[in-house]
């Protein structure tokens, strides 16, 4: 089988966005080592700013490492080895002198898992504003906690209890409060891995009608394993398999009429 | 700065083919109008608006089967989402139908015009006066989930029937007359044969609305005594 590189996505329009979309975040043939172990090979893509990139794949196909590579979450892993290029707004992240948090500010995560500090949900949202000194005045702080929870649509249900412990919120409250946490600092890009694998449908349905709302101030990529759910919330799908990407291009494509077989196998369910 | 939000952009979505269709219904009904204007007023201008104004109605035929299409893929609709959506799918293909029917009308109107009137038309416009408020009745039902107006559109389609078969034993004893008559009165047949046509696709419409609403499938007599 062939498996080419993609560098861009067939098309970068869709019926929803008819101005071509800019480019955010280019990948140019990226390998990922895991000591010995190669868990991404040549991967070519570029993302589009302010719409939602989704990645599926089955578990093991290297999608969340993808992730991890553009914000340099897998540095912190020993024996991991990268080599190819990632470019933010043009600029190499992987690039000698780069400064990984400042990276890490542009580019938010949440996680599969929520994981709320052990302190109050207002005190949670304002951590990042605080250790970065974004917040010159308290009112300030209050305002920029008030927006992050707003924008995360948690505003209404926490207002009256912002002090209380984080870890009293349902899983799908912290799931949003953790988006909040990434919000607060103002980041240009939001990772997300597996968002939502852990919440009931209603708690999924909001993190999902969250993000699409989400993509009108930030460019999002999310790793899901439940495909359905890449059709749902995104703009653009890339399959990956074996650490290598197979297919790229518009959600509605991906999941009408892929071009590669091995696509049309796993959207349909024939195996993965 | 952001505002919180709960609406889910899929409602919209179906919010969007609610809207596509019910202008493409308001189009076909406007068309069934003209076309039998042109034969009752002998309006050669309006025959030829009719002829060659399918566009519109066609390319809201594509429209609507692929954002039907792309909700199906993209959204896996459950329970009334999933009906509305097939409904909205077969409800397109009858307008589609409907609009082309206007244009079998009007291509009549403009054979039947180049003879000399074989009567004064009467119940060919009751019949078009008939099948566009069924058609007006099953969209409006479609609109509101109205099961029972669409049932009122199931009802009137016997109307429509009996008119057809008077027209055509109408027309026969003019043919058996003056056989002279014969070809423009094969013409008002046809006419009437479109119409009672017309009147189907509205049934059609109403069977989809009262499956929509209630998932009970009415086609064919089923469920009838249930």
């Amino acid at each position: 089988m062939l498996i080419r590189t993609q560098p861009r996505p067939k098309t970068l329009t869709s019926a929803a966005h008819a101005a071509p979309a800019p480019d955010k975040i280019i990948v140019d043939r990226l390998n990922f080592f895991y000591g010995a172990k190669q868990a991404l090979t040549e991967i070519s893509l570029t993302i589009p700013a302010n719409l939602v990139t989704a990645f599926i794949g089955p578990s093991g196909c290297g999608k969340s490492t993808f992730l991890r590579t553009l914000n340099r979450m897998n540095d912190i892993i020993a024996g991991a080895r990268v080599d190819g290029r990632v470019a933010i707004d043009g600029q190499d992240i992987y690039g000698s002198g780069n400064d990984v948090v400042a990276l890490r500010r542009k580019v938010g995560m949440v996680f599969q898992k929520s994981n709320p500090f052990p302190k109050s949900i207002f005190d949670n949202v304002a951590y990042g504003i605080r250790i970065n000194g974004l917040a010159r005045s308290r009112g300030e702080l209050t305002a920029r906690v008030e927006d992050s929870l707003k924008a995360a649509a948690l505003w209404t249900e926490v207002k009256d209890r912002l002090h209380e412990s984080a870890l009293a919120l349902s899983g799908g409250q912290q799931q949003r409060l953790c988006i909040a946490r990434a919000l607060a600092v103002r980041p240009e890009i939001l990772l997300m891995d597996e968002p939502a694998s852990a919440l009931d449908p209603i708690a999924t349905q909001r993190i999902e009608e969250l993000i699409y709302e989400l993509k009108r101030e930030y460019t999002i990529v999310i790793v899901t394993h439940n495909m359905q759910q890449a059709a749902r919330v995104s703009d653009f799908t890339a399959f990956f398999w074996l650490g290598k990407l197979v297919e790229y291009g518009a959600t509605e494509k991906m999941f009408t009429n892929p071009t590669e077989k091995l696509t049309e196998d796993y959207v349909t369910g024939r195996f993965g | 700065m952001a505002t919180e939000y709960h609406v889910r952009h899929f409602q919209e979505e179906l919010e969007h083919v609610k809207a596509r269709l019910l202008e493409m219904g308001g189009l076909a009904e406007e068309r069934v109008r003209e076309s039998v204007r042109s034969l009752t007023t002998r309006d050669h201008g309006l025959i030829e608006k009719v002829l060659t104004g399918d566009a519109p109605i066609n390319q809201l035929h594509i429209e609507i089967d692929d954002r039907c299409f792309k909700l199906l893929a993209l959204h896996q609709p459950m329970a009334v989402d999933l009906r509305f959506i097939v409904a909205a799918l077969k409800i397109n293909t009858d307008l589609e139908r409907v609009g082309d029917l206007a244009v079998n009308i009007a291509e009549a109107a403009q054979r039947y015009l180049q003879h000399p009137p074989v009567k004064e038309l009467i119940d060919i416009p009751r019949m078009a006066d008939i099948a566009q408020r069924m058609l007006r009745d099953a969209l409006d039902a479609y609109v509101h989930r109205d099961a029972l107006l669409a049932q009122r559109v199931l009802d009137e389609d016997d109307e429509l029937d009996a008119l057809k078969t008077l027209v055509f034993r109408d027309l026969l004893a003019y043919m058996l007359h003056t056989p002279a008559t014969i070809e423009p009165a094969l013409d008002l047949i046809l006419v009437s044969r479109h119409l009672e046509r017309i009147g189907d696709h509205a049934t059609n419409v109403a069977e989809d609305v009262i499956f929509m609403v209630s998932a009970r499938d009415v086609r064919h007599h089923q469920g009838e005594g249930a």
